[in-house]
């Protein structure tokens, strides 16, 4: 809520201009009851037909002060909640372009989409309708109870029992239902994870032949959230009931009171009218106000779950160094934990990869593959050792500039919205064509490229569904080709390529002007055993390094992983 | 788009039950309106009993009392009773509705499951259902609630003067008039908004989904500026269609304010002349508030009941979609499954433009081990489906001892075979009923020995609560091999007679592999068998490979076969090898 009420201070006249204007309009609507009754009391009582239509002006004339008031606080109102959002979603998209890959995964992707979208709006709303309603509603209640003990001590004090009984009714009755709400709102989560787990496993449940079970227990989901819905329907339906008997006998209260107050001659008949006027005014502000609590508490907790986002830290290390650099790679003694993370992810790595050679990285899933290339353009930040690029720790690097060298293309291939030559130019944006035709005959992607209608011009849609998966992997690969990186890293880029495209790529790269030192992190052995210097990784332990001749000969991982691979060449190699 | 007045019929049709209940609703409705528009009136007389000082009558305002207090008992009764049938109607319908939809998807072709996306049918069986009926059973309510208070009000106005209740009549409607403006002149600016909202979160999708990628390649600045630009965009274009919308309030409020001091004016004239008494106009200026409410909720319930329409369509839509081919009449089985596999012109496409499968034949004898490989796309997964009759093949046959699949009951042809995929998906539950999901009855010792067959166990132990864990949906905190490892359990508990294992291993790390592969070995034994599989060294072993190459069997044989034939195999199996 801190920040929330920061931001909201950037906006102070409107905060305070719509609150105030909205009291206005609400001072303005509180006189005409009065009006009404000096209309009655002078107006007919003394058959002054002037004074009817002088009064029905002011009536009117009210009417307009109020319109204008209404309008100033709506639109400070927007102004300020528009406002207020904006600057949040742009709070947190900064924040969430600075978080680390740790704090990423830890989130979730859609966790912070929903704190960007719905979670943004749903504080909208509440900023909009809090500065509009939070102190009109109680200031036309507590107004109405003023008004009437300027008419007549006695007939106020059933305003003064009332409106503490229908707070009881209203806010208790919405108390209540709250928590039976949100059971229902879970009642309805499972049934939407029943639904979506049924479409997913649709293969395996055909399969295994449990439709029947399935569709009997979904009924029963739908059973438990029909109880609850009914169960928090029957205690919120009483409230207006309640409150139109409480209200209606209030009425009978302040008629009896007045009448006898009139036979003495302390009231007149208008007046009477107008403690009942006042009576009609609250209850409708009284629903206005639990309706707004609800939007407030959606609100809060939207604003509270942002909160908890921003206050995410990340440090950010930037060193500010800046050259050019030819490509060595050297690992010193590095160990890497993930945050929360009871044990290392990799511990006491030591490797250097000088320009232009090929690192084959193996190793089965979970071994650290992953984290040890991240380490390298400060993805992650070592939590022991030194990863160094030319000799200068990455941590020193001016951030943008280290990942300026290095081309990373990752293991999941994603493109963006645009064209193929947006998506090329992320590697470097002032790139000719000819640069990005020579990045994709490279990735072994011009083919299929100029056989698109578009060419570099063929649209892409989101994440790049139009291409298949083999073409997206090459294309990304070209898309960390453009900037002629001075590392490149392919983490297990060529998955979806069959083995003859993978083949062709890597000559291909092997071949370039100024090859890139580069990383290939794989689980085939096929894709690695070219390659300069292989590191096979054991449970975040570099267990073997070398070439694979090397390797085949003293590391018993890479020799079990190799030969799962290749049963056949087992009799050869050990014969 | 379908006519509305067919939808409406759908409606009806499936609330035929609930008649008697909305019978009953709608006469509490008409209950609670009556006694709530008699109020004001009693109120009136009562009033009138007030003169002035030394002049009440306290013994009729007594009686008018009595029955206000009388209406208000009666009024919330009906109120209370109404909600409640309400609620019970809106959440039986909801109900009913979602189980048949839930049913259709039992049945549904995977044909439409897998060309629309999961989300939108999610959001049909979820969403759609609630707005269609909060908005249309609610709609209905508040309309003819809203439609008996303006009539009633205008018939009790009317009794008390008709030339007072004229001017409220005449200018009530202005309101409306002015809603509409507001909302006609604000539609075009929500639906930039909409626009605008949308571009943002495909950014923001994108952005987020890719963040990685984002900061690999240092562009977190140009993705803030890109943002924002788009952020400002939406904030000049929300301010606009949420501060132009929100006039429709203080207008339509003024319009009532205008109205009620026109009733003031002519009331209080009126009752100069002695055409009303005090009590009466009062009564019409309390009825003049209570006239223009429903105008204000009609205007919106009719928006409600055009968007419960929207939905409704969206959810019949489902579920009318046509389902599956019927069941055989009489399902013809095999006397004893041996696993005899006998394909004839099977022809098979997803788009009746772009044929996949033509052409294919193929013979197994009983315990064969069939590997399938080929390139993405050549139609080794739709040949599974087709085996499975998940998808149905336009042309050909597929017999399994003697006897055509189609002739079959689906659940009775899947019954006799175990099938692995790629996707590994496991059901929200425990590690143990995973494992036993096509065998509930399965005993301890069964489930740990299958979990021991499956590699899986020594996993399983290291859990927090064992073969207790609970999985959440999608498998939660299992790794992709732990996962595969399960689904493989699952299929070693109850091995029917025939496997197909599509890309089963791919997600695990080769030396895991090898143990799984070892299993498999033993799984297979005597079992005809289907193995498609992304890595060559994985189907070595097979009695026959089949390669696949646009929806073709284009080489058939052994391995050693195929590589001496020399061909496209063999050419796959080379680059492998090939040197950089």
């Amino acid at each position: 809520m801190k920040t929330l009420f920061r931001l909201l201070k950037g906006y102070g006249k409107e905060a305070v201009l719509a609150p105030l204007f909205k009291m206005l309009e609400a001072t303005f609507e509180l006189l005409i009851p009065l009006v009404v009754a000096a209309i009655i009391d002078n107006g007919i009582g003394n058959r002054d037909q002037g004074y009817i239509v002088r009064m029905c002006l002011v009536m009117v004339a009210l009417g307009i002060v109020g319109l204008v008031c209404s309008v100033v606080a709506q639109y400070y109102a927007a102004r300020a909640a528009v406002g207020v959002a904006a600057k949040l979603r742009h709070r947190l998209m900064a924040h969430i372009l600075g978080l680390r890959y740790s704090q990423m995964d830890a989130l979730g992707t859609s966790t912070m989409i929903t704190r960007m979208t719905s979670d943004v709006n749903q504080v909208q709303n509440g900023v909009n309708l809090a500065l509009r309603l939070l102190l009109r509603s109680p200031f036309v209640v507590f107004g109405a109870m003023v008004m009437a003990f300027t008419i007549d001590f006695q007939g106020a004090l059933v305003f003064a029992e009332v409106i503490p009984l229908l707070c009881v009714v209203v806010f208790g009755i919405m108390l209540i239902t709250m928590p039976m709400y949100r059971k229902v709102q879970e009642g309805l989560d499972s049934v939407t994870a029943a639904t979506r787990q049924n479409l997913s496993g649709v293969r395996v449940i055909r399969a295994f032949r449990k439709e029947a079970e399935e569709t009997e227990s979904f009924a029963e989901n739908t059973w438990v959230l029909t109880r609850r819905q009914r169960m928090a329907g029957r205690i919120s339906g009483l409230m207006n009931p309640i409150t139109f008997v409480v209200i209606n006998l209030a009425v009978v209260a302040l008629i009896q009171v007045g009448g006898v107050k009139v036979y003495s001659g302390v009231l007149t008949q208008g007046l009477v009218i107008a403690l009942y006027n006042y009576m009609s005014q609250i209850l409708v502000e009284l629903i206005k106000m639990a309706n707004l609590i609800i939007t407030m508490t959606k609100a809060a907790a939207g604003a509270r779950r942002i909160e908890a986002m921003l206050e995410i830290r990340c440090e950010t290390f930037d060193g500010g160094r800046q050259t050019e650099c030819t490509g060595r790679v050297e690992f010193r003694d590095v160990s890497a934990t993930y945050e929360g993370a009871s044990e290392a992810s990799l511990e006491h790595i030591s490797f250097t990869a000088m320009p232009g050679q090929t690192v084959g990285i193996i190793g089965g899933t979970g071994s650290g593959k992953t984290t040890l290339i991240q380490l390298i353009p400060n993805l992650y930040p070592a939590s022991a050792g030194a990863v160094l690029l030319d000799g200068i720790d990455v941590q020193a690097w001016n951030q943008k500039a280290l990942r300026g060298q290095i081309g990373v293309v990752p293991q999941k291939a994603e493109l963006f919205r645009g064209t193929i030559r947006d998506n090329l130019l992320w590697g470097r944006e002032d790139a000719t064509d000819e640069e990005l035709w020579q990045a994709l005959e490279t990735a072994q992607a011009a083919q299929f490229v100029k056989d698109k209608a578009g060419g570099l011009d063929e649209p892409v849609t989101q994440g790049g569904g139009n291409f298949s998966g083999g073409q997206r992997q090459r294309l990304t690969i070209a898309r960390a080709l453009v900037r002629k990186p001075a590392v490149l890293i392919l983490d297990d880029s060529a998955s979806a390529l069959d083995y003859a495209t993978d083949a062709a790529l890597r000559a291909s790269i092997h071949n370039m002007e100024n090859p890139p030192t580069t990383f290939i992190v794989s689980q085939r052995a096929a894709s690695v055993r070219h390659a300069d210097s292989i590191l096979v990784l054991e449970d975040g332990l570099l267990v073997g390094q070398g070439s694979h001749e090397q390797l085949l000969k003293s590391c018993a991982v890479y020799q079990e992983i190799y030969y799962s691979q290749f049963p056949g060449e087992v009799v050869h190699h050990e014969g | 788009m379908k006519d509305k007045r067919q939808i409406i019929g759908q409606v009806l049709h499936r609330m035929r039950r609930y008649i008697p209940a909305v019978a009953g609703s709608l006469l509490m409705a008409a209950v609670y309106v009556a006694a709530s528009l008699y109020i004001p009136i009693l109120v009136g007389r009562a009033i009138d009993c007030i003169i002035e000082q030394g002049k009440v009558d306290f013994a009729a305002m007594a009686g008018y009392l009595l029955r206000i207090a009388l209406c208000a008992g009666i009024g919330a009764f009906a109120h209370w009773l109404m909600t409640q049938i309400n609620n019970r109607i809106t959440y039986g319908v909801s109900r009913d509705i979602r189980n048949e939809a839930f049913c259709r998807l039992q049945v549904l072709p995977l044909g439409y499951l897998d060309s629309h996306p999961q989300g939108d049918t999610v959001s049909r069986v979820i969403a759609d259902v609630d707005t269609f009926a909060d908005g249309l059973l609610m709609g209905f309510t508040q309309l003819f609630t809203g439609v008996l208070t303006i009539a009633g009000t205008l018939v009790f106005m009317l009794t008390i003067n008709w030339k007072i209740a004229l001017v409220v009549v005449v200018l009530t409607p202005l309101s409306l008039v002015v809603a509409t403006f507001i909302a006609g002149r604000t539609h075009s600016m929500f639906m930039l908004q909409v626009k605008i909202r949308g571009e943002q979160t495909a950014m923001i999708d994108e952005t987020i989904g890719q963040l990685k990628v984002v900061q690999a390649f240092g562009h977190e600045k140009e993705a803030l500026e890109q943002f924002d630009k788009v952020n400002g965009e939406l904030e000049k274009a929300s301010l606009r269609a949420i501060f132009f919308s929100s006039l429709t309030n203080p207008t339509t409020r003024f319009v009532y304010a205008m109205v009620y001091a026109g009733v003031g004016l002519v009331g209080a004239m009126t009752a100069i002349s002695g055409g009303i008494s005090i009590g009466h106009l009062t009564s019409l200026l309390n009825y003049t508030n209570q006239y223009t409410k429903p105008f204000n909720e009609i205007s919106g319930v009719v928006a409600e009941l055009q968007n419960a329409l929207a939905c409704a369509q969206r959810v019949f839509e489902l579920i009318e979609a046509p389902a599956q081919s019927p069941e055989p009449e009489h399902s013809q089985m095999p006397q004893k499954i041996l696993g005899a596999v006998e394909i004839q012109n099977l022809e098979f496409s997803y788009v009746p433009e772009k044929p996949l499968i033509t052409d294919f034949n193929l013979s197994v004898r009983p315990g064969q081990r069939i590997a399938i490989v080929g390139p993405t796309g050549c139609g080794k997964t739709t040949f599974i489906n087709l085996l499975m009759r998940f998808y149905e093949p336009l042309n050909g046959e597929i017999r399994l001892d003697g006897v055509d699949t189609a002739d079959m009951h689906r659940g009775q042809l899947r019954s006799c075979i175990g099938m692995v995929l790629q996707d590994t998906w496991l059901k929200a539950g425990t590690v143990r009923e995973n494992i036993a999901m096509g065998k509930p009855d399965a005993t301890e010792e069964e489930v740990v020995e299958a979990a021991k067959r499956a590699h899986a166990h020594s996993f399983i132990k290291r859990l927090p609560k064992g073969y207790d864990t609970l999985i959440g949906e999608s498998g939660g905190n299992l790794s992709q091999g732990q996962k595969q490892l399960l689904c493989i359990a699952r299929v070693m508990l109850c091995l029917p007679p025939m496997l197909i294992l599509d890309e089963a291993t791919s997600s695990i790390d080769t030396r895991t592999e090898i143990k799984i592969q070892k299993a498999f070995q033993s799984m297979m034994e005597g079992r005809t068998s289907f193995v498609v599989a992304h890595r060559l060294s994985t189907v070595q072993e097979a009695d026959v490979i089949l390669v696949m190459r646009d929806g073709k069997i284009v080489e058939q044989g052994s391995h050693s076969e195929l590589l001496k034939k020399n061909g496209f195999y063999a050419e796959l199996y080379q680059s492998q090898f090939a040197l950089v």
